[in-house]
């Protein structure tokens, strides 16, 4: 069975709650942690492969709880033809994914740390933020 | 010694071959390894540049005429309208015209795909564009529609005049208020979440010659990757030194009117625009020569990020509401450097005005003035300074 990739968002009131043990204990998945940024002050996000007959019964146990699942079957990339480097999605990219390099003020995109939630995608004045399915 | 030099001389040694230019970034180096007195006396031009969006921009185009004829009276490029009240086959794009189907801000925050400014984009990358006209019909001009497909070489004329471009200096904007604002400076988390600044600092052109003493009307220039001129002031001229307890802390408010064929621009530096719940514009690249003709020009081409400073401006309450003063001011050192203080609290910034293109403009222009290619024009008229103290009035309502 190869594993379901997904992504969660949630509120500084899951933050607290033991989800990820949950979806072990009670479903028996099997759970990677691809990428996790979780804060008690703020909105959280979290990237995991999950294996396991319970699979859709362990998501509906994170709806239930108020958290946003999604399939991840897509990516976010940047066209660079369009790209001008200005640098406006760098400060709404919550992860630090697109950023300066400084002296030379080019911006970068680091993949790894994209959590996928587009706002560089509605921000970008040139569209050169895409999503790829 | 001081230095005195003349356009002419410099001209003559442009065209030898032998003329010193650098950049702006290049003249702060310069002045710091050999003093402002040595560096004057080398250089001969010094070359700025900036690329961001500039509203206040747009093109006429002359389409040719018609057979039968036809006076013009609506006119949309692929669903833009352009303004047409000028002759019959004559019209204005402007940058900030929204395409006619565009929901605009009903499904806030909007999204404004295409509007003016992708229209000029399209045309300079040689795409074909829809023509739309409508006409009331005249004896000397019958016809009332026409439908057809243009490129930007099939049509006369077309000339990029763009009536407030190259602001000095711009506000670096907050949001103060409790949601986030969608602005033409871009997405403003509330309290203060994040600034947006929109200026190339010390490579920006009007910043390194606040008095205007050789940016003035017929002043040549890199526009749009091609040659175009200073036409005359821009519209919201009002040109100031920023003085604040008698420090100088660089200037603001002057701005350019500039005007090029936009046949010989080039697509890199005409790009279509959007700004998230805002609107639509033009991010345009310009490039100014500044000669060296004497040390004092020399200094104030030479101020770096550290020594020019932008008013922090609150974009939720203060500017909507058009209410007078700031939040302090902050040198764009900081600025560039990710971080900047206001009220105590730590925001990071994020520029709107794209550094590596302005580095790109400043070193082209300087290889076509080494290389002989373009020459420096002295102004047919100054344009007014900070000494003329022109304020702006808001409008009078009745």
């Amino acid at each position: 069975m190869s594993p379901k990739r997904i992504v969660l968002r949630f509120g500084t009131d899951i933050s607290v709650k033991p989800i990820v043990y949950r979806l072990v204990k009670d479903y028996d998945l099997v759970v990677n942690i691809v990428k996790a940024d979780v804060n008690p002050q703020k909105e959280g996000t979290m990237i995991l492969e999950v294996t396991g007959d319970q699979s859709e019964d362990g998501l509906n146990y994170l709806r239930n709880l108020g958290v946003l699942v999604q399939n991840l079957t897509q990516e976010i990339v940047r066209n660079d033809e369009k790209c001008v480097m200005c640098g406006a999605c760098t400060g709404v990219c919550p992860t630090g994914a697109l950023y300066m390099e400084r002296p030379s003020m080019e911006v970068r995109f680091d993949g790894d740390q994209c959590v996928f939630c587009q706002l560089c995608v509605k921000v970008c004045p040139m569209w050169a933020m895409e999503v790829r399915l | 010694m001081s230095v005195e030099k003349t356009y002419a001389e410099i001209n003559t040694k442009i065209k030898a071959g032998k003329a010193i230019v650098v950049t702006a970034e290049e003249l702060i180096t310069l002045v710091e390894e050999k003093g402002l007195t040595k560096a004057a006396q080398e250089v001969d031009v010094v070359t700025t540049g900036t690329f961001a969006p500039m509203c206040s921009s747009g093109a006429f185009l002359s389409f040719g005429h018609t057979k039968p004829r036809m006076k013009m009276q609506k006119v949309w490029l692929n669903g833009v309208a352009a303004y047409t009240g000028i002759a019959a086959v004559d019209a204005y794009i402007g940058a900030t015209e929204m395409h006619e189907d565009d929901p605009l801000n009903s499904n806030y925050p909007g999204e404004f795909r295409y509007g003016g400014g992708h229209v000029i984009a399209d045309l300079v990358a040689r795409k074909p564009v829809k023509l739309k006209a409508l006409a009331y019909g005249t004896d000397c001009y019958p016809r009332r529609n026409l439908e057809t497909t243009i490129t930007l070489d099939d049509i006369n004329e077309a000339i990029l005049f763009n009536p407030r471009n190259a602001y000095q200096n711009y506000n670096c904007a907050v949001n103060l208020t409790d949601c986030t604002i969608y602005t033409y400076m871009g997405m403003i988390k509330p309290h203060m979440g994040n600034a947006n600044y929109s200026t190339a600092g010390q490579l920006s052109p009007l910043l390194k010659d606040p008095h205007f003493k050789t940016i003035g009307v017929g002043t040549k220039i890199f526009l749009g990757g091609g040659i175009g001129y200073v036409a005359w002031n821009g519209t919201q001229h009002f040109p100031s030194m920023i003085d604040v307890e008698g420090k100088e802390l660089g200037s603001a408010g002057g701005t350019l009117a500039v005007t090029g064929d936009l046949k010989q621009m080039n697509p890199r530096w005409l790009v279509g625009t959007s700004y998230l719940g805002y609107g639509a514009t033009l991010s345009v690249g310009i490039g100014i020569p500044i000669p060296i003709l004497n040390e004092e020009i020399a200094r104030y081409a030479a101020k770096k990020d550290e020594e020019l400073f932008a008013p922090v401006v609150d974009y939720g309450e203060a500017y909507p509401s058009f209410t007078p003063g700031n939040l302090g001011y902050v040198s764009y050192a900081d600025l560039k450097s990710g971080k900047i203080t206001v009220n105590g609290k730590e925001i990071s910034t994020a520029p709107l005005s794209s550094m590596p293109r302005a580095r790109e403009i400043a070193a082209t222009l300087k290889g076509w003035i080494q290389k002989g290619e373009f020459q420096l024009t002295e102004p047919v008229k100054t344009l007014p300074s900070p000494a003329d103290g022109f304020t702006a009035h808001s409008i009078k309502e009745d």
